[in-house]
């Protein structure tokens, strides 16, 4: 009997082909926009997820904005910090702006920024070539610099940096390494970068104390209470001027981020859904006429002895059927929209098999859903009345 | 003989508006296995419905209603719907066979209500197809035959679930003169075969192939005596 009924609703969906598609043409539009949205929010988000993780979920980043009695933080507040519970290690940040020069080339407003060993053994990915600073450039202030890709590219074009002087800050500086290019939704770029010994950058910039200082975490579950005794030292520090520094858990920041793409994934997903739901009116519609036209079949089915139940299951298989021919199709349409809307945009789409299933369910249950209503009237139709409107 | 069918005392009404009309009136009917009975009457004389309530199509406002036996007048939609299934064929005026459709799938249709197998469905409609002949004609749709052909379809349909009853509602109203004597004679030939058929009718000349003959004017049935010569014939 399900296999009858089956074989009847294709019969009338193929029979009227066009007026199949045009319904079909809703759920097809929900479905697509649906995959296509959720694919791209959800590469979006694992791009910029993967790129704020790589900024590290183990970090606290300070800020130092100082009194007016008291510029930085330095050295040895630094060094108390470092030496706090749960604490792994700590990345001080000196930084200026001023010139390079380099074979009579000159690069305006380049960022030259003092940091220590801690600061490359934390992120293997920094290096492109070359050495990191280590803690015999610290302890001798050594005059050396790591320099990031676009320099590399504007002073160095076909030459290898490497072993090379450079003048910065009327300083000469030997490179001993060169920073991995950074890309795409890429945080806190070092592209335009000059990274030097901060024990060096201390006498050659001018600079007394330290702006900022990154600290890494051993657990980061107990954040919140590093970030309490950080606090403490901070205000000591500053005389409990709570507007004198920043304090930021990367952890925190990273979770905060998820949340807000899963919900922004959630609202385009709701907003596709719509989409669907009027679809969804498109199949009634359809399915409401086609029991206008097919009455005396309907009664004659009846008098011939189809329970109300074999007509309604009927009429729904037929509906499930469109919504479901068109949520396969939808998906078909989504992948390929949101494949294409990547290569333009530039990211990479995540299509993932909840993302499918999300889909399929969605328009099974429409069809289910607008199917019901007329699928019901068909079956409660009077088979005199029905055999009369001939 | 096995009594197929015992109406007593069937009234139906219906409301337009505020009025009451009262379309049957204490029909009492009695029918046997292998009875040929004719319900004549003009329009209006409340045999449609009398059609309906004997076709288990609706049911009535009171009295009882006996089909081979089993009550049925006051059961559900799905009740009878398995009751018309087994045991009543109709014939329709206008044929209403499906137009998508073969013959040999237009009289397998009761049967996929019945839910027997696939096989089993086809081996008997080809032979009821057979029976009313147009065993050559199985694949034709209905728009590839003849009314009388259609007509033919229409009857093997009806007689595929090999029903207690055959209901003819105008069988021959929307053919010509001679197609419809030849469809009589095939009820007439179905009877001594031995089956129990009802034909709803405005024509006497229809009407006359019957042997009993009853009269509906106003909701009233009344039985008029055995027609001399169609008694003769049988």
């Amino acid at each position: 009997m399900l296999l009858e009924n089956i074989k009847m609703s294709w019969m009338n969906i193929v029979k009227n082909k066009l007026r199949s598609f045009l319904t079909m043409l809703g759920i097809v539009i929900g479905v697509a926009s649906i995959i296509a949205l959720i694919s791209l929010v959800q590469g979006a988000s694992d791009n910029i997820s993967s790129e704020v993780t790589k900024l590290g979920g183990n970090k606290i980043l300070i800020n130092i904005f100082g009194t007016p009695l008291k510029q930085g933080l330095s050295i040895n507040e630094a060094e108390n910090i470092g030496m706090l519970e749960n604490v792994h290690g700590y990345s001080p940040t000196i930084s200026g702006k001023t010139s390079v020069v380099y074979n009579g080339n000159v690069m305006e407003g380049i960022s030259v920024q003092g940091k220590n060993d801690v600061y490359f053994t934390t992120d293997p990915d920094l290096l492109h070539s070359g050495r990191a600073i280590n803690i015999l450039d610290l302890e001798s202030r050594s005059q050396v610099a790591v320099i990031g890709s676009n320099i590399v590219k504007d002073l160095f074009y076909a030459i290898d940096p490497l072993g090379k002087k450079i003048t910065i800050n009327g300083t000469s500086y030997v490179i001993i390494g060169t920073l991995k290019a950074t890309t795409g939704f890429s945080l806190g770029s070092t592209n335009d970068t000059v990274v030097i010994p901060y024990t060096t950058a201390f006498r050659s910039l001018g600079v007394k104390t330290i702006s900022s200082l990154d600290v890494f975490l051993d657990d980061t579950n107990l954040a919140d209470e590093t970030v309490m005794a950080i606090k403490g030292v901070l205000n000591q520090a500053f005389n409990y001027k709570e507007d004198a520094y920043t304090i930021f858990n990367m952890g925190d920041i990273i979770e905060s981020f998820q949340s807000i793409m899963s919900m922004m994934s959630l609202l385009l997903a709701g907003i596709a859904a719509i989409s669907l739901v009027v679809g969804g009116i498109g199949i009634m519609n359809m399915m409401l006429v086609a029991i206008t036209e097919r009455t005396t079949e309907i009664g004659l089915r009846k008098a011939l002895g189809a329970t109300p139940f074999t007509i309604q299951l009927q009429f729904l298989i037929e509906s499930i059927f469109l919504s479901i021919i068109g949520g396969l199709a939808g998906i078909l349409l989504g992948t390929l929209l949101a494949n294409i809307l990547a290569a333009l945009i530039g990211v990479w789409v995540s299509v993932s098999l909840p993302t499918y299933t999300l889909a399929m369910g969605f328009s099974a249950a429409v069809g289910i859903i607008f199917g019901f209503m007329p699928a019901r009237r068909a079956s409660r139709l009077n088979p005199i009345d029905a055999l009369r409107s001939l | 003989m096995n009594e197929i069918l015992n109406m007593q005392d069937i009234c139906k009404s219906y409301f337009i508006g505020e009025e009451e009309i009262k379309v049957l009136q204490n029909v009492v009917l009695t029918m046997h296995q292998g009875d040929f009975l004719s319900v004549l009457g003009p329009s209006g004389s409340g045999k449609s419905t009398l059609m309906n309530i004997i076709g288990c199509l609706d049911i009535p406002d009171s009295g009882r209603y006996l089909l081979t036996g089993h009550d049925v007048s006051n059961l559900d939609e799905t009740e009878l719907a398995r009751i018309r299934n087994k045991e009543i064929g109709f014939v329709f005026q206008s044929f209403y066979l499906l137009p998508r459709l073969s013959a040999l799938q237009n009289v397998e249709l009761p049967l996929v209500y019945s839910g027997l197998p696939p096989s089993e469905r086809r081996k008997r409609a080809a032979q009821m197809l057979s029976r009313v002949g147009l065993g050559d004609k199985m694949r034709n749709l209905p728009n590839q035959l003849s009314g009388g052909q259609q007509q033919r379809v229409a009857i093997a349909r009806a007689l595929v679930t090999n029903p207690s009853l055959l209901l003819a509602d105008e069988p021959t109203g929307a053919l010509d003169q001679a197609t419809g004597q030849q469809i009589i004679h095939l009820f007439e030939e179905l009877n001594r075969d031995g089956k129990t058929i009802i034909i709803i009718t405005h024509d006497c000349n229809i009407a006359a192939h019957a042997c009993r003959v009853v009269h509906i004017l106003d909701g009233r049935l009344t039985e008029k005596e055995l027609i001399p010569d169609a008694a003769g014939k049988h």
